[in-house]
């Protein structure tokens, strides 16, 4: 039977896909150099400290690096999911858990830095200078005094992400004697589930007060984007500590194996981060344009057990066990661990 | 204060000065979209030919199906497709997911309920006379099925159109699906997104003026295309 004018236009439409599929496929099979997938959390990305770190480590390995930044939920999710070869997180008691479920291996403390309430430069709920619990007493209390109750103005806002941010500012509200499930659905606490930046962006607007790490939140002072002040100090309920793990291909619990993980150049880029010339790289940056470190390398610290009592808070707040990584979640490379 | 005006003036001169990463970032959705443009029509116009000029059951269904899928969330899109290109979804063995091809496939889906809505009204609109007059004058069926074609091109034209305006202008699937990576799937949309959160307005800025400007003069065109005979002649030329 002769075929009809649609059905060779199906026929070259099926063609059409199929190259473009099977283009795709054979380019990053083939051509393009070997990608490893980096699931994020936001800080490390919209600091810009990732991409200098990409640029450099692309400069001397034959890999290419994707940078997907998403918060640590996200990208504990995407590991789980196999769309990840390495996560950078910072949320000890979730990583805790991906541990623990076979997901991650290798598990390594790279960095760490203070989180910071900030606010309105007027300081309405008057935190400044406060510890973190005292500033949450005050903020929920001039939260729930205020004359406008209908839920339009906001005093707090939230990441609402299941982020590391998120998880610490459970913690805080814990921490100060609250249920954090009763007061995220009081008409004052505003969650917008989205990245550190944009959550920054809402609290400027709303004249409201956040959690941030203190490198997003001097990226966007610096830029001049909020007005915004951090009101408080280092503290150790606010310290802020960074991970990475290898996501590992075969989770015998879930009887999953995802074989495209790139667990070798995963490792390859693990040893890179902790190497001192990284972490020397990673505690300048932002000194010379924003007048302090986003972040401090702490593989260093760790080691020579000083300064402290920071190294004491890192240990209480990120150790499992003792170790940053114990043995059962290490698979090979034991130069990591000495 | 957000620098508005100064916030433009910086993003002017990242456009006037060529700047690499915003062009690589215009041309990306460019090629992304047209691709997926090009897909769409090979998809469509044939489903579109075989839903105006064929009878058969159940044929008001199938259109009311294409009708109210032209709506449909980009997000939603997104994460079905990010199930099904991840590692662990069915399609994961493939290793689509965050390359440039999951987003062209994404966006070709996308707009395909679009372009078949439009398309099969331009055709169903189209004089059914022509089709048996060329069947009359000795063309084969599938001359006819062209011959109806070309009196339609001006709804042909505008279902491509209005396709590429919802390609390039969509956010969630070139996200979930593409990853946002830089220099690699970062589109228009999705870079605007990221520069913004990361508090680089000023790029952001530009590539928002970027956007808007194809999306306005894509609208050109369709107007231009109503109106102006003469796209209409060139594209008779041959025949005639």
């Amino acid at each position: 039977m002769k075929m009809q004018t649609w059905q060779k236009l199906l026929t070259v439409a099926v063609l059409a896909t199929i190259i473009v599929i099977a283009g795709t496929v054979i380019y990053f099979n083939y051509f393009a150099k070997r990608r490893l997938i980096i699931s994020t959390t936001t800080s490390l990305y919209d600091t810009g400290l990732l991409d200098e770190i990409e640029k450099q480590y692309e400069a001397t390995h034959p890999v290419d690096i994707n940078i997907i930044s998403a918060g640590t939920g996200i990208a504990i999710q995407h590991a789980q999911n196999g769309d990840a070869d390495v996560i950078l997180v910072h949320a000890p008691s979730q990583e805790k858990t991906f541990l623990e479920q076979g997901w991650g291996l290798n598990r390594k403390i790279i960095a760490y830095n203070f989180f910071t309430i900030v606010g309105p430069a007027d300081d309405p709920a008057q935190i400044t200078g406060k510890t973190a619990s005292a500033a949450l007493v005050n903020i929920l209390a001039y939260g729930r005094n205020m004359t406008d109750q209908s839920g339009q103005t906001k005093i707090w806002v939230s990441r609402g992400d299941n982020s590391g941010t998120h998880t610490k500012e459970q913690s805080l509200w814990k921490g100060a004697g609250y249920n954090y499930t009763e007061i995220s659905k009081e008409p004052w606490y505003a969650s917008v589930g989205s990245g550190m930046g944009d959550t920054l962006n809402v609290a400027n607007q709303k004249n409201a007060y956040t959690l941030s790490d203190i490198g997003t939140f001097l990226k966007f002072e610096k830029e001049g984007t909020i007005s915004s002040v951090a009101l408080l100090t280092e503290e150790k309920s606010l310290l802020n500590v960074y991970s990475v793990m290898a996501v590992n291909q075969t989770v015998t619990a879930n009887q999953t194996y995802h074989e495209s993980i790139n667990y070798a150049d995963a490792m390859e880029f693990i040893i890179y981060l902790v190497s001192p010339e990284t972490q020397q790289f990673i505690g300048d940056y932002g000194k010379a344009d924003y007048g302090q470190s986003f972040f401090i390398g702490a593989v260093q610290p760790l080691k020579d057990n000083a300064p402290q009592p920071i190294v004491q808070w890192i240990q209480d707040a990120a150790y499992f066990n003792g170790s940053e990584c114990p043995p059962q979640y290490r698979n090979g490379y034991p130069q990591l661990y000495t | 204060m957000v620098d508005i005006v100064g916030g433009i003036a910086k993003a002017l001169q990242l456009i006037v000065t060529g700047d690499p990463t915003l062009y690589g970032i215009v041309y990306r959705s460019l090629f992304f979209s047209g691709i997926a443009i090009i897909l769409a029509a090979l998809w469509g116009t044939p489903i579109a030919m075989v839903l105006s000029l064929k009878n058969f059951r159940g044929k008001t269904i199938v259109k009311t199906f294409f009708n109210s899928l032209i709506g449909i969330p980009t997000v939603v899109l997104g994460l079905v497709l990010y199930l099904i290109f991840s590692r662990g979804g069915p399609l994961g063995v493939l290793g689509l997911l965050y390359t440039p091809g999951a987003i062209i496939l994404g966006e070709a889906i996308l707009v395909t309920p679009i372009l078949i809505s439009i398309l099969t009204s331009a055709i169903e609109a189209v004089d059914p006379e022509i089709m048996s007059l060329a069947k009359t004058l000795g063309a084969s069926e599938s001359q006819a099925s062209i011959a109806v074609l070309k009196e339609a091109v001006s709804g042909v034209l505008l279902s491509n159109i209005a396709s590429f305006n919802r390609a390039i202008a969509e956010l969630g699937v070139a996200l979930l699906v593409g990853g946002n990576i830089a220099g690699l799937t970062d589109v228009l949309t999705t870079a605007i997104s990221r520069y913004t959160a990361r508090g680089e307005l000023d790029l952001a800025i530009a590539l928002g003026i970027v956007l808007m400007i194809i999306v306005f003069l894509i609208n050109a065109v369709v107007i231009m295309a109503r109106k102006a005979r003469w796209l209409l002649t060139i594209w008779r030329m041959p025949q005639q």
